[in-house]
């Protein structure tokens, strides 16, 4: 099982890795918030050794391992809700989340 | 769920913590909101996709809510009492600033404005259906219409914000765009000045060093500043301007030259509204195409029929266009430096695009301008960046950001001048200090006056705010030290101390500017300062002689009346009386030629009282021999 882009969220991400520099995006899962769990979205400029790689669309995934239990076979998207737009997570681990859907339970 | 963005590495906000900050532009003509998006500064659309929001509102009766934007500006011509436009020119302007800044170009602009002004206290306002409006409501609401595009864009609360104003905004205006934007329900971060944005925007992207040129030439003003740019650290080494130049003077020629062209009769505000509408299309068609057509009808059945040619626009334009340069030029001489020394100049405002302007600009600097970020938004990413960086989404003191105060603050002084505390171009914030004293023996009370300027007399200069030191001990004139302490916060805003330094007792003013009541126009006040250096000069010299001559009156009066009788003989006093007064009468009726005069009265009573001086000191060393003195005051404490 792997994390992967949908098309749309990878030319994004390459958008802004061409802006910006950086070998991919990095992907973790923090024991915050207020429902337990909550994503956190870096652009990554170096791999750890520890990190597992997946390539979706031509970009680079990096995630640490303590993260990845929580995000197996997630789809990163991205999306535009009226003007605001984004990255959503559709993870097929979550049980529930709180209401903003900032955070997460599995 | 919620939709996230990417952070830099490390800096992953906890989930309810992200400090949405956005920069906005807000502008004569239009203004833009922007802000950070996954590490990239961007202007927000609205719906439709478009990034400037016209800095129009409608008012519209029975408590509707204001039309803001482009749907206000389509209905302009409709609507053209109830329609205000181009409302940052009057921002902190009394009634009475308004010719100021109209006789300032010839196209009298503001006196064009087809509104019911009324004179309410400290700014003028605007009679429309739904009420009386100050320049202050009018921005907020285009900035309540900036906040809620940047809400439903960003998904949340904003934490704050970071508000452009042009570098020549007085404080007067500068609080009046705060008010604006607390009014609209936005915290302010910061007011930025609009060029010093630009070389956020610009020196970030391209991490360029070295000297560069901002040339901003928006809707209705127009600022140039000259930076310093080094490894990231922007400091602004000049500022100047024209307060009054900006695309809506082009419009006014093409308007003028529609008007004469098609002998047209006095058009009605609705007549003129379209028509400016169409001298606006017809300057933007000629920034790509060499020609291009002006056709209405008016309501009156009056019809125009016309083709405009860049040719002919650039001779209806050529003086505005030559007008950017003198500022120019005087930036330049302030940073001390010459053309040579620009590496790069920046086009900032939409006016930027007509190719008469861009001409001009590479032939001054002889070089290309930049144009590599849009000219209408620049503004808004540079304040943007600032914004996300002060809402703490980025590590901080990665950059520094100096800016200056674009006019003198000072004090007034006896005679009528003002003793400069922060000089113009001072990076900000600053603080400086500079002690004063007494004029008159005994005196307990000071009056400070805190003024803006270049120039040396109290009464060519902007009047800020008025304040009383009291409680100073009775001392000799000159003995008391009072240390005045002048602020200017991040803001540009003003605070200023006064302390007597032996009791400690303090007064202290907040400058709260009246909005604009003794307001001048600020482009005029710099151009007067230089056109006018040596008379101000020499002005300046006759009251300090003047000053002089009255302390002098002063202690030979003091003196007279303490040992006159003792040492001097009847002839003697009338003598030194006589003297006195013709100096007196020379301080009274002084114009600029009598320093002279006035110089030779002073040594006349100088030396007509020498002699008395050398009797009271020899008085004064037998007295203090004699220890008479003291042995009074001995017997003063025992009886006492």
């Amino acid at each position: 099982m792997s994390v992967t882009l949908t098309e749309n969220a990878a030319k994004r991400v390459q958008t802004f890795l061409a802006k910006r520099g950086g070998v991919g995006l990095r992907l973790a899962v923090k024991t915050s918030g207020c429902s337990g769990m909550a994503y956190a979205l870096e652009f990554a400029d170096c791999a750890d050794k520890d990190d597992l790689c997946f390539e979706s669309h031509g970009v680079t995934l990096l995630i640490d391992p303590k993260s990845l239990p929580y995000v197996k076979g997630t789809e990163l998207d991205f999306v535009r809700e009226g003007l605001n737009e984004g990255f959503k997570f559709n993870n097929p681990n979550v049980k529930n989340e709180c209401g903003c859907g900032e955070s997460f339970n599995v | 769920m919620a939709l996230l963005q990417i952070a830099e590495p490390g800096l992953s906000a906890a989930p309810h913590q992200h400090r949405l900050a956005v920069g906005i532009d807000l502008g004569t003509t239009n203004s833009l909101v922007a802000s950070v998006f996954s590490g990239t500064a961007e202007v927000i659309r609205d719906e439709a996709g478009r990034a400037l929001l016209p800095s129009v509102v409608r008012y519209r009766a029975n408590h509707a809510e204001p039309v803001v934007g482009h749907e206000a500006l389509a209905e302009q011509s409709a609507n053209p009492r109830d329609t205000l436009s181009s409302i940052k020119r009057l921002m902190g302007r009394g009634l009475g600033d308004l010719g100021d800044l109209g006789d300032l170009g010839d196209v009298d602009n503001i006196g064009d404005m087809p509104y019911v002004f009324v004179d309410s206290p400290g700014m003028v306002s605007i009679a429309t259906v739904a009420g009386v409006k100050s320049p202050v409501e009018v921005s907020a609401d285009i900035l309540t219409s900036l906040r809620r595009r940047a809400e439903s864009a960003l998904g949340g609360e904003l934490t704050g914000a970071v508000i452009t104003v042009p570098a020549y905004f007085d404080d007067a205006q500068r609080q009046a765009t705060k008010d604006a934007a607390r009014l609209a329900g936005l915290n302010v971060l910061r007011l930025l000045n609009e060029p010093t944005a630009a070389a956020v925007a610009y020196g970030l992207d391209n991490a360029s060093e070295g000297i560069f040129a901002v040339f901003d030439l928006g809707g209705g003003t127009f600022d140039i500043s000259i930076l310093k740019l080094s490894r990231g650290v922007f400091e602004v080494l000049a500022t100047n301007g024209d307060a009054a130049l900006g695309g809506d003077d082009f419009d006014q020629r093409i308007y003028a030259w529609i008007v004469a062209s098609a002998g047209l009769v006095a058009p009605g505000p609705h007549a003129a509204r379209r028509l400016l509408t169409l001298a606006r299309n017809a300057k933007e068609a000629l920034s790509t195409a060499q020609t291009t057509a002006i056709t209405a009808t008016l309501a009156d059945h009056q019809a125009v029929c016309l083709t405009l040619s860049r040719e002919k626009f650039d001779e209806l334009t050529a003086d505005l266009v030559a007008r950017t340069l003198k500022p120019t030029r005087k930036a330049l001489r302030d940073a001390g430096l010459t053309v040579q020394d620009v590496k790069g100049v920046v086009l900032v405002g939409g006016s930027t695009r007509m190719p008469s302007v861009r001409a001009s600009v590479a032939e001054y600097f002889r070089q290309a301008p930049l144009t590599d970020l849009d000219p209408d938004q620049v503004v808004a990413i540079g304040a943007a960046m600032q914004a996300n960086a002060l809402a703490g989404n980025r590590k901080g003191d990665e950059w520094l950001l100096l800016d200056v105060c674009p006019l003198s603050l000072g004090l007034e002084t006896m005679g009528g001048l003002v003793e400069k505390i922060i000089p113009r171009n001072s990076t900000i914030p600053t603080a400086r200090a500079q002690e004063f004293t007494t004029f008159k023996d005994g005196q307990t009370a000071m009056s400070l006056h805190v003024l803006q300027g270049e120039r040396e007399l109290v009464a060519d200069c902007r009047s800020l705010a008025r304040f009383e030191l009291r409680g100073i001990p009775p001392m000799v004139a000159g003995a008391a030290r009072i240390r005045v302490t002048f602020q200017i916060d991040a803001d540009n805003l003003l605070s200023v101390s006064a302390r007597e330094q032996s009791t400690g007792i303090e007064a202290t003013v907040a400058v709260k500017p009246s909005y604009g009541l003794e307001d001048r126009q600020i482009a005029r006040m710099l151009e007067d300062a230089h056109g006018r250096a040596e008379a101000d000069m020499k002005l300046r010299m006759l009251r300090e002689n003047q000053v002089e001559g009255r302390r002098m009156i002063d202690a030979t009066e003091a003196a007279l009346a303490e040992d006159g009788e003792d040492l001097l003989s009847p002839p003697e006093r009338d003598e030194i009386a006589r003297h006195i007064y013709a100096l007196a009468d020379i301080i009274e009726t002084g114009d600029g030629d009598s320093v002279k005069i006035l110089k030779a009265a002073c040594d006349a009573l100088n030396s007509a009282t020498q002699e008395f001086a050398a009797r009271r000191m020899d008085a004064g060393v037998k007295r203090a021999l004699s220890g008479r003195r003291l042995e009074d005051l001995g017997l003063t404490a025992v009886t006492g």
